[in-house]
């Protein structure tokens, strides 16, 4: 237990003393509140709450960047101390090779969840001056914590990744690929099945059945389909995503792709020469 | 009683892809003993080290280290008492030398209190608070050394820890292995630098292209080769030697080197009887100089020996 303490900590300090948090963080920053603005601009929708709105949006900025961050952090977390030879001399000392896995998952999961929670915290506390007495409040509370806990989703696929090749350019390529793959193609994919298919096979529910394969669309899922009012200012889901189905079915995708993932790093960093 | 032995490696072999790393490897080093792996590169001594320490896993035979499967399950613990020098260290370079040696100290539940006076100890005091990615090779290896030391380990992996290193370096690298076994620590270290082997090490490995091609001390390799001995006979008389080969013993050879010069060769067991008979019959000379064969010749003559050509 110790061992992956000092792992974790190893990792999350690396994260600020490289700089690291400080461009994540400030990025992640950025954007949420030019979201904010844009947001909370006067605009004809009247009756829609602005806290909603932006919660909408965040939504889907969380969901194209925070994967990419994530990969991004953890793709080199392996390879690389392979590559560059640390990882030799670490492995010497009494440390069991899950440990480094855990270690590193949990170090690299609170940086990019501390750099989340900034950034999106924020933004929050320019919407508590924007839209005071909004109904909405837990809608953006839980949107923070699912998108930290889809940071860890991605940090994992990242790790996995960083097991497999023998190249930190080849880990860089797959991690890409990956979050092409989950971030973009796999909406594209489905939106074109449903489109040639014309409702034959693939029902609502089949379609809700497929979004929560992919760790990504399942957040979304959580995020739109969880409060009232979001789901209205997200309007296009309508009424096929309320209940408390798509919530739990959101939850255990994203338990499952954090948990999976981790265990097949583990697996795979196990079984590796070096 | 494997437990009594530091290192057994059994029957081991190791292959890369097509390349045999390691060969039906059988050797072992006692508690407290030390070792030395000979080898040209590619001999296949990193390869043997990263075995012992459960880095890689054998595809036939058997490892164990104090007692343990190092690439097992209960190997976490016993790497408490290990220490190990890669032959290329590399470290985090965003880290100082104090931070480095904290790090590794906390993973080996040690006293970070102490890693002061371990890079004092080899000389990187005032270089603490450096950071390690604009140390020299010879600091990265001192630091290297450092982190093995921590905790006091009772084995102690160095490959090839001098390459690099200055002679005044690695002079002072070899005293502080040295006093390390004396206080009774397990130094297995693997070079190719003949000579500075021969004054620092007791057991000797010499390996060639995976196979192991003799063991034992400096002394017991000596008998076992079986090379000659040279007596140097210096004259200062000015009429200098007079041929004395026709007068030699049998299994004798003589090379005059000048005129105030000679070279015998002889066989280690008639050192003796040599040098009685020189007193009584070559009174032509003044002072003389004995050399047994260097561990350079040895592992000439092993390396010769393995390849019948
Ligand atoms: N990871 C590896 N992949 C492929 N071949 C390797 C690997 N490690 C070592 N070898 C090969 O095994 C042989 C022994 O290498 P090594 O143990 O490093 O030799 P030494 O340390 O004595 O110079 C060499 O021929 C080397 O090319
Ligand atoms: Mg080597």
């Amino acid at each position: 237990m110790k061992a992956i303490a000092i792992l974790a900590s190893k990792e999350f300090c690396d994260g600020i003393r490289n700089r690291w948090f400080l461009g994540a963080a400030g990025a992640l920053m950025i954007f949420a509140l030019g979201l904010t603005f844009v947001g909370s601009a006067p605009s004809g929708s009247v009756g829609v709450d602005r806290l909603a709105v932006t919660t909408v949006s965040l939504t889907s900025l969380a969901v194209f960047l925070l994967p990419l961050m994530a990969l991004l952090l953890s793709y080199d977390a392996l390879v690389g101390e392979i590559e560059r030879g640390t990882m030799s001399l670490l492995l010497t000392y009494p440390v069991a090779r899950w440990q480094v896995v855990v270690g590193k998952f949990i170090g690299q999961t609170f940086g990019l969840g501390a750099a989340t929670i900034t950034g999106f915290g924020v933004a929050g506390l320019f919407l508590l001056w924007l839209a005071p007495d909004s109904a909405n409040w837990h809608g953006y509370l839980l949107l923070v914590g699912s998108s930290v806990w889809l940071g860890a989703v991605f940090v994992a696929i990242g790790l996995v990744i960083s097991g497999l090749p023998q190249q930190r350019g080849a880990a860089a390529a797959l991690a890409f690929i990956v979050w092409l793959v989950f971030v973009v193609m796999y909406d594209m994919a489905l939106l074109g099945g449903l489109v040639a298919d014309q409702a034959a096979i693939i029902g609502p529910s089949v379609f809700n059945f497929l979004l929560l394969f992919n760790p990504a669309d399942a957040f979304r899922m959580f995020n739109l389909a969880g409060v009232e009012d979001i789901r209205a200012a997200a309007g296009l889901l309508g009424a096929d995503m309320a209940g408390g189905l798509a919530l739990s079915g959101a939850l255990m995708s994203l338990f499952f792709w954090t948990t999976l993932p981790l265990g097949l790093a583990v697996f795979i960093f196990h079984r590796k020469s070096l | 009683m494997p437990d009594k032995q530091t290192v057994c490696v059994q029957g081991v072999t190791k292959t890369f892809d097509t390349q045999h790393a390691l060969e039906n490897l059988t050797l072992s080093v006692g508690a407290g003993e030390s070792l030395a792996l000979l080898g040209h590169n590619g001999a296949g001594k990193t390869t043997l080290m990263k075995l012992v320490l459960g880095l890689i896993r054998p595809d036939a035979g058997k490892v164990r280290i104090l007692g343990v499967d190092p690439a097992g399950s209960g190997a976490t613990e016993i790497r408490q008492n290990l220490g190990y020098l890669p032959e290329n260290i590399a470290f985090y370079p965003a880290l100082s030398g104090a931070e480095t040696l904290a790090f590794y100290a906390r993973l080996k539940r040690q006293p970070v209190a102490d890693c002061a006076r371990l890079l004092d100890r080899v000389g990187l005091g005032d270089a603490a608070r450096k950071k390690v990615g604009a140390y020299s090779k010879g600091m990265r290896q001192r630091l290297g050394l450092a982190q093995a030391l921590i905790g006091n380990p009772r084995v102690l992996l160095l490959d090839e820890p001098t390459t690099g290193l200055d002679p005044e370096l690695r002079h002072s690298f070899y005293n502080i292995v040295r006093e390390l076994e004396d206080d009774g620590v397990s130094v297995i270290l693997s070079s190719h630098a003949l000579t500075e082997l021969e004054a620092h090490t007791r057991k000797i490995a010499i390996l060639r292209k995976g196979h192991l091609i003799a063991a034992g001390t400096l002394g017991e390799l000596r008998d076992q080769a079986n090379l000659p001995i040279h007596i140097r006979l210096n004259s200062h008389q000015a009429a200098g030697f007079s041929d004395i080969a026709s007068s030699l013993p049998a299994g004798i050879t003589q090379r005059p080197i000048n005129g105030h010069a000679i070279e015998l060769a002889l066989p280690p067991t008639r050192k003796v009887e040599m040098l009685r008979y020189l007193v009584g019959n070559v009174p032509e000379f003044d002072d003389l100089d004995i050399t047994q064969p260097t561990l350079a010749d040895l592992y000439l003559h092993f390396q010769n020996r393995s390849t019948p050509s």
